[in-house]
């Protein structure tokens, strides 16, 4: 039976979420009404999701090209840094935000899915994965249900595949409740000479479809995830994909085994609007035309009509361009891992991705006029300063009375979920499997070690959004540097970033003021820091019903250790050692959890950051660490400058202890001292001997540095004469504080 | 010419085998033996003195871990192998592997928390003479990683009997001390058991992965006690025969 198509007009445009205006440009592009599946191909490549049209003018400002760079940001599936002995990484963070809203477990699942499918589509083997997660607060039963099934989802899937999850972090603040975010990032390893390319090129090649059938599965799920969650979005479950992380392995190995034959001359991940993305992103790269016949690719469904299947978002399936001749050679190798390689057109002359269906042509489309930096729509929205601002500047951190008891207020710190321990998640994941992890999940950073090289690579994820939400463009900043200086602290110099950029809705002009200010911010961070932006991902809407969440720009940042032997952790070593405080303090407690914890409210301004000395602080803990002084470094955030001590005693494990005299400021409120979140600070330990050479080479950096305290045997932390308590007792609230929230305190703890 | 022989160790990968390539690691760069892989759909292990059946997921592990790869038609050739005595360790998933094909006795059940953990836990070595474990002393206590969602081991009471009666349990999950105790549990596991060996001692099973301990660039070394046992039993076999 043939299938009839709806007629197409304004009406049925606007319900596709194109706006007049497009529409308008639609008509104009082709010269004719646009066939219902033509409609459905623009709907979903003019969309915020594939388009970017309201970001990518500002993006355009990052710094994206140089360095280490190998390609420059947008150009293929995931960024490409050289790391030396002719070896590159891929690596990209994406989110999967919305489908995670309704559908926590599959669509956090395919969130690591589509992520790994952008680096092995580069050829590169994925060598690590880290997340980036929020939900709303854990008294909350929605948010209990949304975050223990994203774990799981992230888990299964990753577990599966067999790549560690080694790092990330999870925040738990009112503003994600009804909207949570799901940021997964992946990191692979290729050879120079064997990155796959996304394009189509030189007429008469075949264009093949790999891998999983074709299904009704997430259709308009790149749609979905641009626009905003709301009482309706239940209704969008079916927009959700479903994910098998078994196909996705025998995909990657058999991938990457095809590449190596050399027949291989374009791949592109299926993902986001699935073969309608892959095969005009592809022709529009390579200035090339393309034939599809639909009637060739495996459905798993019957009646599937051209728009279906040109808008299914079923997972695990990939787009090859093959050489003309050799596409037998490609089928051996899929059919090895029993998948499907199935020729469904070929490049043309020409820049049209003609699509055929039923004997009739469906769509004939220029594909230019769909992608960004085609002719895909670009703008530039109204901002303007958010009214919340001034009032939560206007707060006088002087008006907060000190606590009576430092002792009860540090434990409960401890225990509040975004500062304690995530071993309940990340014991889900298998953080060790191919056995490269050095540095695991639960330190400043991941280490992964490269085989067959002395190298290693620092990695991380980092975004404190309560700085954003206070002071956008400041908070952004922090971001980036705080990213970089956790890989600092294990060693690796920072070379690179990916970022995820959560925001509202960007029509909303006070969100677009966050949305521009931020850019602003990672721009002049990256740049003082030397870390050009490889590309990553922008997902707008994230509102619920009520409001907008915290403007959340997530850092991934990628750092290099020349030699895996030097790798630190935060983790105190030897009764003895020097405690130093390396870096300034302002004092400053601006959207620190202390203050929150104490008003109930986000408030104040963002800590102060100077760029430029952060830049020296980092290199003077990478000096300090080449040169083998240090025993151990951690950087000073969330709960200050007590939570990071406490931190370096838990990691340390039984029969150590340290005590902690504060002497440079006498005056100061002890509150602000302990809890302050103030920039730019690492914590060390070493040798005394090392000492009188680490005081000089901060001084030759003019980095401030302080001998603090010491490390001993009393498995007590004391700081001055405000806290005195037991590993047992810190360790408890810290490690458990997460599952007695959720009622499961199924957690092996050593 | 006079050479230590070499082991060939044979590895072999079902589409969802994972641990594989750390498998192959251990056995050719640390402990410079020969190492390759072997695909299921081959029907013959060729030359090889010791089988690895790698950790992961075997066919996603859907229908139940291990339960698809068992018919996997290398599996013939699996079972031929140690019936006739062929060394044969089956880690994480290939310990499910080896009770799917009968070649263990007992199950793998669900992990008692219902979730998947990954941490480093300890094993007591309850049985030093064989020849995984004749580096060991009995009682020694080994850290080593396990990760899994389904290691809850399990037989009944009778089999239970049995397997302490033959020696065949080689490991328990105990404590620093080496005491065995629930909360040494990780999973579950009926008496605490981590590792079983079949009654002709040439097949064990373990839920840990001693290859994710053997590398010192890691940190952790004592599952690399399990991997020169068997170097050392079967190259002293070969200088022998």
């Amino acid at each position: 039976m043939k299938h009839v198509e709806p007629v197409v007009d304004i009406n049925l445009a606007l319900q596709h979420g194109l706006t007049e205006e497009e529409y308008e440009r639609i008509l104009t592009i082709l010269c004719r009404t646009p066939t219902y599946t033509e409609l459905g191909i623009y709907s979903v490549m003019w969309s915020e999701h594939c388009s970017y049209k309201n970001s990518i003018a500002l993006l355009k400002t990052l710094p994206r090209s140089g360095g280490k760079l190998l390609v420059s940001a947008g150009e293929e599936n995931a960024g490409l840094v050289d790391i030396g002995d002719g070896l590159a990484v891929a690596f990209k963070i994406e989110s999967h935000n919305h489908p995670s809203a309704v559908e926590p477990y599959q669509g956090a699942a395919t969130g690591v899915g589509g992520i790994l499918r952008d680096i092995f589509s580069m050829g590169a083997r994925p060598i690590a994965l880290l997340n980036s997660l929020r939900f709303g607060k854990l008294e909350d039963q929605r948010s209990q249900y949304l975050f223990k099934r994203v774990v799981k989802g992230i888990a299964d899937y990753g577990n599966s595949f067999g790549v560690p999850t080694v790092a990330g972090e999870v925040y738990f603040e009112g503003c994600y409740q009804d909207n949570p975010l799901v940021n997964a990032m992946a990191v692979g390893i290729v050879e120079h000479a064997k990155v796959a390319r996304a394009v189509a090129k030189e007429s008469g090649n075949s264009v093949m479809l790999i891998g999983s059938s074709t299904g009704r599965d997430g259709i308009h799920g790149a749609t979905f995830a641009s626009e905003e969650i709301s009482e309706e979005s239940e209704s969008r479950r079916p927009s959700v994909q479903v994910g098998d992380p078994f196909v996705e392995k025998l995909l990657l190995e058999a991938t990457l085994e095809a590449v190596q034959t050399g027949y291989i001359v374009g791949v592109q991940d299926m993902g986001a609007a699935g073969i309608t993305c892959s095969t005009t992103e592809m022709s529009a790269k390579g200035d090339s035309g393309m034939k599809i016949d639909l009637d060739r690719v495996p459905l798993r469904e019957t009646g599937m009509s051209a728009y279906e299947i040109m808008l299914s978002e079923s997972q695990e399936r990939m787009l090859f361009i093959v050489k003309k001749g050799h596409e037998r050679d490609v089928r051996i190798i899929f059919d090895k891992w029993d998948l499907h390689a199935v020729v469904i057109g070929e490049v043309q002359e020409g820049r049209l991705v003609e699509v055929f269906y039923e004997g009739e042509k469906v769509a004939s489309v220029p594909a230019r006029s769909l992608v960004l930096g085609g002719d895909a729509p670009v703008y530039t929205r109204e901002a303007k300063e958010p009214r919340y601002l001034q009032e939560v500047r206007a707060y006088d951190v002087r008006s907060l009375s000190e606590p009576h008891d430092y002792n009860d207020m540090l434990l409960k710190i401890l225990g509040s979920p975004t500062i304690a321990s995530k071993r309940w998640v990340f014991q889900q994941y298998d953080t060790m499997v191919r056995t490269n992890t050095v540095v695991n999940a639960g330190q400043d950073a991941a280490v992964v070690r490269i085989k067959g090289t002395k190298k290693a690579l620092g990695m991380k994820t980092d975004c404190n959004s309560r700085f954003v939400y206070l002071n956008p463009r400041r908070g952004a900043q922090i971001a980036v540097a705080e990213a970089a200086r956790n890989v600092a602290c294990v060693g690796a110099r920072p070379i690179a970033i990916t970022n995820c950029l959560n925001f509202g809705n960007p029509y909303d002009p006070e969100v677009y003021w966050q949305f521009r200010e931020s850019v602003l911010g990672i721009g002049e961070a990256c740049r003082s820091l030397g870390t050009p932006v490889t590309g990553g991902n922008v997902s707008f809407y994230n509102e619920g019903p009520n409001a907008a969440i915290f403007p959340t720009p997530v850092i991934g940042m990628l750092g290099l250790l020349e030699d895996v032997d030097l790798t630190t952790s935060s983790a105190f070593k030897a009764p003895g050692d020097v405690v130093l405080l390396l870096g300034y303090d302002k004092y400053e407690i601006g959207g620190s959890e202390y203050l929150c914890m104490r008003t109930g409210k986000v408030l104040g301004d963002a800590p102060e950051i100077n760029l430029e000395a952060e830049k020296r602080l980092q290199d003077l803990c990478l000096a300090l660490i080449g040169n083998r002084l240090i025993n151990s470094a951690h950087d000073v955030s969330e709960g200050g400058l007590s939570v990071a001590l406490v931190e370096s005693i838990i990691g340390a494990g039984e029969g150590l202890g340290v005590e902690i005299h504060l002497s440079k400021d006498p005056g100061m409120r002890p509150d602000f001292q302990l809890f302050s979140e103030g920039q730019s600070r690492i914590i060390v330990s070493a040798h005394p001997d090392n000492v009188k050479r680490i005081l000089t080479m901060a001084a030759e950096r003019k980095i401030p540095a302080m001998k603090i305290g010491s490390v001993n045997e009393t498995d007590v932390i004391k700081i001055a004469s405000w806290i005195e308590l037991e590993r047992s007792m810190m360790s408890r609230e810290y490690e458990e504080a997460i599952g007695r929230a959720i009622g499961d305190t199924h957690v092996t703890v050593r | 010419m006079n050479h230590t022989p070499r082991l060939k160790f044979g590895i072999v990968v079902f589409p969802g085998s994972n641990c594989d390539h750390d498998a192959h690691h251990v056995a050719g760069t640390i402990l410079q033996q020969d190492a390759r892989f072997i695909w299921h759909k081959d029907g013959s292990l060729g030359d090889v003195d010791v089988v690895i059946l790698p950790g992961g997921f075997s066919y996603g592990d859907y229908l139940r871990c291990g339960a698809i790869a068992r018919f996997s038609p290398i599996m013939k050739d699996v079972v031929h192998f140690a019936n006739n005595g062929g060394t044969v360790l089956g880690i994480c998933n290939g310990f499910q592997i080896l009770t799917e094909a009968g070649l263990l006795p007992g199950v793998l059940l669900r992990n008692a928390s219902l979730k998947f953990v990954c941490t480093y836990v300890r094993v007591r070595v309850e049985n030093e003479d064989t020849r995984f474990t004749s580096k060991a002393r009995r009682g020694e206590v080994l850290e080593i990683p396990i990760a899994h969602g389904d290691g809850n081991y399990f037989v009944e009471s009778d089999s239970l009997k049995r397997l302490e009666d033959k020696r065949q349990i080689v490991f328990r999950y105990c404590d620093e001390a080496g005491r065995i105790s629930e909360a040494a549990n990780p999973n579950g596991a009926v008496s605490n058991i981590a590792g079983v060996i079949n009654e002709t001692g040439n097949v064990l099973g373990m839920m840990p992965h001693p290859e994710r301990a053997s590398d010192p660039a890691l940190g952790h070394t004592d599952g690399r006690k399990i991997f020169d046992s068997v170097v050392e039993s079967l190259i002293q076999q070969l200088v022998l025969t």
